[in-house]
């Protein structure tokens, strides 16, 4: 297949899996304002840094309330991270890669570009907000089952799910790296009492505040969500479970073509070295270290996989 | 749909009698969800000079626009005949340019033609074919009464309607196809990869490997483009894909670079290669030519095949058939002034107000004049256009353009119509898929159906024998 098809693909599932987490941030923001108004700025700012936009927010000189942050991230397209430059770029790429895709799959991502951006024609109140949301996330659930039920399994398959993982663990990622002094050790040993609602912000922007309960139950700790989000190999946003899939995506991209790569390597490595565990090293070392590692090795390897399959010249 | 006296003409027979049957609201709301049906396949254009408008839909109508098989058995053998005379045509330009000589056309027809191209002297296209894929727009005046409007023989748009347009009516009115022998036409994309595969160029080996090319999914006809190629099973690239690799045209694939036998641009001549054409193009391959030339590509269609297109070449195309198949031209054209000759340009002038007068080499019914449809102001400013650089016009009469009808909110009404048959031609033969685009002016009594004027399109049935 083409280099640019190849890159459209993975480009378009990065983009798709951006806007799903993103509406996740929002949510996650969104509660803890409601929940509590006095830190809800700070929370705002946090949120914005997770989504990488904070940059681009403080540019527009706008002070942190509700209404203008969520606004900013829904829709406004200064903002590239916003749901509708996202779901843009997404059905941009999969135009690109229209011949790639099936019929299914092209009319669902069309679809949803037509939706949501239907949808966010005017400033989301905030009583429509929580339904907002919710079609965002079933528009992607859609794209997902059309892809899942027709697609076949090609190196465009695999170019696709590698987008979706990479994107996915620098999403997780990031959510660690700005509440990580959360989850130090030294603060959870002062004994301050644990702070709920800001452990059920990590763990709702990452849809996992029931499944973190069924598997530790009632008792929440610092060790146990780290290692939720890092090691465990069950927890489909997790570290471990997207560097799995990547090196998974990879090997059959690599025998497909009876080639190995720079990037097939360095997958590899990220995998066996940054996710072996147990929890306790990785404090040991410290936790912001290295969060900040992995990040730089997911981007790298994100730019060796646009080289090795010459997504551009 | 009605013949003199008022009857149903004979074509249209079983389809009244569904459609009699038929709620007027069921097929009022079965041409919205068409509407919705088109939006979600992403069937859009966009308008050129509007970059940043919404994508638009072209309307559609749900009444089938049908050709008996005889009518069609005769619009076929005289188009296949006018195909194969352009072709002889353009050989014959790029060669000894007999028909030049024996004074049948004049000469500053092809030397001040822009789409001339003096690089294409004395070279042959593979397999021999210039206009692997060409329109040819047509009008019906009367019972068995068609003309020639113009040859698109440059890259004709529009068979992505012809295809999903059926699919669309499949869709909604599965039981009439059961009732009405209607011919395909979903064989049209297999036949086009044969058809281009069998110009493979003398270095391909094996089989064939077809691409097509875009301008990307900014061009209005993106649409088409990326249909064609996913139908084909054939890469779509742009001018950034390709470069020379070992003297073949190549595409920058996911394991390296892989030669291209036949290439079915949808990009114009100018932006090829800037290399040899247009410096300043960065939609083309730099040295595609040589490559070309030496052998190593087939470019479908063929450089320098639009001086077929130009309008005032037009009005020699009977004189062009006879001239290379010996036989009179089975469809007439539409009697042609041409303004560039002063007694041409008296008539016409006198008469602008009965006239439709086009751009020699214009297209997409821009700076067109419709004689009646005009104001006195039009007409006097179009005068005046037209005086200062005649050479730049033909004119025509306002033909008394055959109406079919079109579904609205009061029912059944009268539009013009035109047909836009697509051919496919290669060593192995001439391919015309039955039926083709019919386009339709949505507006009541207008006469321009072009979408970028607000045109609407329609599926169009050839009945079997």
């Amino acid at each position: 297949m083409l280099g640019k098809t190849a890159g459209s693909l993975f480009w378009m599932a990065r983009y798709l899996e951006r806007s799903e987490n993103n509406a996740r941030l929002i949510d996650a923001g969104f509660r803890i304002a409601l929940t509590r108004s006095s830190t809800a700025r700070s929370e705002w700012k946090s949120i914005l840094v997770t989504a990488g936009s904070n940059q681009a927010y403080a540019a527009t000189g706008q002070d942190y309330s509700s209404a203008k942050v969520v606004d900013f991230m829904l829709r406004d397209t200064r903002n590239p991270s916003s749901i509708l430059s996202v779901v843009k770029q997404a059905r941009d790429n999969a135009r690109t890669a229209r011949t790639y895709l099936t019929r299914e799959v092209w009319e669902a991502v069309n679809t949803s570009w037509m939706t949501i951006s239907a949808l966010l024609k005017r400033q989301v109140r905030d009583d429509d907000l929580p339904d907002v949301l919710s079609v965002i996330r079933q528009q992607s659930a859609l794209v997902r089952g059309a892809w899942t039920g027709t697609m076949l399994r090609n190196d465009g398959y695999n170019f696709a799910r590698i987008g979706t993982f990479l994107e996915r663990a620098d999403n997780t990622a990031r959510i660690l790296d700005v509440k990580y002094y959360l989850l130090l050790p030294s603060v959870a040993h002062i004994g301050t009492s644990i702070d709920n609602v800001q452990w059920e912000t990590i763990l709702r922007s990452v849809s996992a505040h029931r499944a973190y309960h069924w598997l530790y139950g009632a008792e929440i700790s610092a060790l146990k969500i780290a290692e939720f989000l890092i090691l465990y190999k069950q927890m489909p946003r997790s570290l471990a479970f997207c560097s799995q899939k990547m090196v998974d995506n990879i090997g059959w991209l690599q025998r497909g073509y009876g080639e190995e790569t720079e990037a097939g390597r360095m997958a590899e490595a990220l995998h066996q070295k940054k996710l072996a565990g147990p929890i306790q090293a990785i404090f040991d070392g410290g936790l912001h270290e290295y969060i900040t590692d992995f990040l730089r090795a997911n981007a790298a390897l994100a730019q060796q996989i646009e080289r090795d399959y010459r997504f551009v010249e | 749909m009605q013949g003199q006296g008022g009857d149903t003409r004979a074509p249209y027979q079983e389809f009244c009698e569904w459609f009699n049957a038929e709620e007027p609201a069921r097929i009022h709301r079965k041409a919205q969800q068409a509407e919705a049906f088109f939006r979600t396949t992403g069937i859009t254009f966009n308008v050129y000079g509007q970059e940043d408008a919404d994508e638009r839909l072209i309307p559609f109508d749900v009444v089938p626009r049908i050709i008996s098989a005889s009518e069609w058995r005769r619009l076929s053998r005289g188009i296949e005949q006018r195909v194969r005379a352009l072709n002889a045509f353009l050989y014959d330009i790029y060669h000894r340019q007999e028909i030049l000589r024996a004074g049948r056309v004049p000469v500053e027809l092809i030397s001040r033609n822009e789409a001339f191209l003096p690089m294409m002297m004395g070279m042959d296209p593979p397999g021999g074919v210039y206009t692997h894929i060409s329109g040819t727009d047509i009008v019906r005046t009367g019972p068995n009464e068609f003309y020639v409007l113009e040859d698109n023989a440059r890259t004709p748009s529009g068979v992505s309607y012809m295809l999903e347009n059926r699919e669309t009516m499949l869709q909604m009115f599965p039981e009439l196809f059961a009732k009405v022998p209607v011919r395909e036409v979903s064989d049209y994309p297999i036949n086009l990869l044969r058809s281009l595969a069998a110009c493979a160029p003398p270095m391909c080996g094996g089989t064939p490997t077809v691409a097509v090319l875009t301008p990307g999914i900014h061009n209005s006809a993106y649409f088409e483009h990326s249909f064609l190629a996913d139908q084909m099973g054939a890469e779509l690239v742009e001018g950034h894909d390709l470069r020379v690799v070992g003297g073949r045209v190549a595409m920058r694939t996911t394991q390296g670079y892989k030669p291209i036998d036949v290439l079915y641009r949808r990009v114009d001549d100018d932006f090829l290669d800037p290399l040899n054409f247009r410096p300043d193009s960065v939609l083309g391959v730099p040295g595609i030519w040589d490559v070309y030339r030496a052998g190593g590509i087939t470019i479908a269609n063929a450089p320098g095949t639009g001086i077929a297109d130009d309008k005032a070449l037009y009005s020699y195309m009977p004189d062009i058939i006879e001239f290379y198949t010996g036989e009179r031209a089975l469809l007439p054209n539409v009697p042609t002034w041409r303004c560039s000759e002063p007694e041409h340009l008296r008539e016409v002038l006198d008469k602008l107000p009965e006239l439709v007068v086009k751009e020699v080499h214009g297209s997409g019914g821009y700076g067109m004049l419709v004689g009646p449809a005009a104001s006195k102001k039009e007409i006097a400013a179009f005068r005046a256009k037209l005086e200062a650089n005649p050479r730049n016009y033909i004119a025509q009469p306002t033909l008394s353009l055959s109406t079919v009808p079109i579904f609205t909110k009061a029912g059944l009404a009268p539009r013009h119509v035109d047909l836009r048959p697509f051919v496919l031609m290669s060593p192995a033969g001439v391919t015309i898929t039955p039926g083709g685009l019919t386009r339709v002016a949505m507006t009541k009594g207008s006469l321009v159906v072009n979408s970028s004027q607000g045109g609407g399109t329609k599926d169009t049935w050839v009945l079997e024998d």
